[in-house]
C-alpha cells in the first residue's frame, strides 16, 4: 500500500507511542526540478525503518542515516541535497534539483 | 516535534481540519495553528494566505525564518452510482490519495462483491450524504444516469463547496438535466460548475478508461491554477436559456 501523508504523521505518533525513537524529515525548500514538493514528509524509527519519501529515492538513504543521528542526540537539523553539491554530499538529486530537508526529533 | 503536539496534529487531520504547524528553523521550536484559531495567530495573514493556497512553504516573519507545514485534509471523492465505471473509479481514485464513498441505492448495484475495499452506502442521496460531510476538499461526481438518484445528490454537492463536481451522460442528457435543475431553482452560474460531459476528452471507451478521463480531469481542478486548466478542458458550454 502507497503511503499517504496521513499514514505517515500518524506513524510517527505510533512509533513514538510504542517507545521507540523516531525522527521526522520534511522537505522545507526546492530549487529547480525536485521530485518532491515542500512539506513531503519521511518518518523514520531508531532501526531505520521508514514511511514516506522526501525525493523520489536518491537521498532517502542520506536521510535516514542523519536522522538516526538526530534522534540520538535531540539536535535538528537542515539537510541540504544537490547535484552541484556532491563534494559535500555523495548523494545528490539526479533529476538536477536541489531540495533542503529539515529532520527533527519526535520527543 | 513533541509528541503531543503531533498527536493534536493528528486529531485534526482525523477530523477533516485543516492546520498549519509553524517551525521556528533557528531554533526548532514549533506551535499548531488549527484552522478555526488562524485569525487570532499574529501571523494570522501568513498562516491564511498558506490554507488558502494548501501549500506548506519558508517565510520570513519579524522573529525570524519559519516553515509552515500546511494540512489540509485529504482529498475525498463521493461516487454517485454503484457502476461499472465505479469499479475501475474506487480502485484507482484510492491510488491517488482519496477517501472514497460509493452511494447507491440499488442493492444489486451496491453489492461488497463488485466493491472489495470500498465504503459503500446503499441509500438514497437524501439519507446517504448528510452524514458524510461533503466539503470543499470534495470531489463528486454522479454516474447513475437516473435523475431520480443523481438530481438529488447533484442538488447536495452544488450547495456545498465541493472543489469538483462532475456528471456523467451526453450533451443532450445534460441539456435535459440542467432543465431540470433549472426548475429546481438552481441558477446558471451554480449549473455550470457541474463538469458534463464527465471526464477530459481523451477518446475514453471502456470503464477504465472512463475512469481515467475523469480521474485526470479531477487532477486537473485539483492542482492546476484556472488560467492552466483552460489548455486542458473545453470551454464551458453556455447554460441553456
Amino acid at each position: 500500500m502507497l503511503a499517504r501523508d496521513d499514514d505517515i504523521l500518524k506513524a510517527a505518533e505510533d512509533w513514538r507511542a510504542a517507545g521507540k525513537g523516531v525522527a521526522l524529515a520534511t522537505v522545507v525548500e526546492t530549487w529547480g526540478s525536485a521530485p518532491r514538493p515542500v512539506g513531503s514528509a519521511l518518518v523514520i524509527d531508531e532501526e531505520g525503518r521508514f514511511l514516506g519519501s522526501v525525493s523520489g529515492g536518491c537521498v532517502e538513504g542520506a536521510v535516514v542515516s542523519e536522522a538516526l543521528d538526530v534522534i540520538a542526540s535531540g539536535t535538528p537539523r537542515m539537510l541540504e541535497f544537490g547535484v552541484a553539491d556532491e563534494t559535500a554530499w555523495r548523494v545528490g538529486l539526479s533529476c538536477g534539483g536541489t531540495i533542503r530537508v529539515f529532520v527533527e526529533k519526535v520527543e | 516535534m513533541k509528541l503531543d503536539l503531533l498527536q493534536a496534529l493528528n486529531t485534526e487531520r482525523a477530523a477533516r481540519r485543516a492546520a498549519v504547524l509553524v517551525t521556528d528553523i533557528a531554533s526548532g521550536a514549533q506551535r499548531l495553528v488549527r484552522a478555526a484559531e488562524a485569525a487570532a495567530d499574529p501571523l494570522a495573514d501568513l498562516v491564511a494566505q498558506h490554507l488558502r493556497t494548501g501549500k506548506s512553504g519558508m517565510a520570513e516573519t519579524p522573529a525570524g525564518r519559519v516553515f509552515l507545514t500546511v494540512h489540509v485534509p485529504p482529498p475525498r471523492l463521493v461516487v454517485i452510482g454503484a457502476v461499472h465505471i465505479s469499479q475501475a473509479l474506487a480502485p484507482m481514485a484510492k491510488l491517488l490519495g482519496y477517501d472514497v464513498t460509493i452511494v447507491d441505492p440499488r442493492t444489486a448495484f451496491a453489492s461488497p462483491e463488485r466493491f472489495p475495499d470500498v465504503p459503500l452506502i446503499a441509500e438514497w442521496p437524501d439519507v446517504a450524504l448528510p452524514p458524510l460531510g461533503v466539503d470543499r476538499y470534495t470531489a463528486f461526481v454522479a454516474l447513475t444516469h437516473d435523475p431520480k438518484i443523481d438530481d438529488p445528490a447533484l442538488l447536495h454537492a452544488l450547495a456545498r463547496d465541493c472543489f469538483y463536481v462532475g456528471a456523467l451522460g451526453s450533451r443532450k442528457t445534460h441539456a435535459r438535466r440542467v432543465e431540470r435543475l433549472t426548475a429546481a431553482g438552481l441558477d446558471a452560474a451554480t449549473i455550470a460548475r457541474i463538469h458534463a460531459p464527465i471526464g477530459l476528452s481523451i477518446g475514453a471507451v471502456s470503464p477504465p478508461e472512463i475512469a481515467v478521463s475523469i480521474l485526470a480531469e479531477i487532477t486537473a481542478r485539483l492542482r492546476l491554477p484556472a488560467e492552466a486548466r483552460a489548455s486542458v478542458e473545453p470551454a464551458p458550454e453556455k447554460a441553456a436559456s
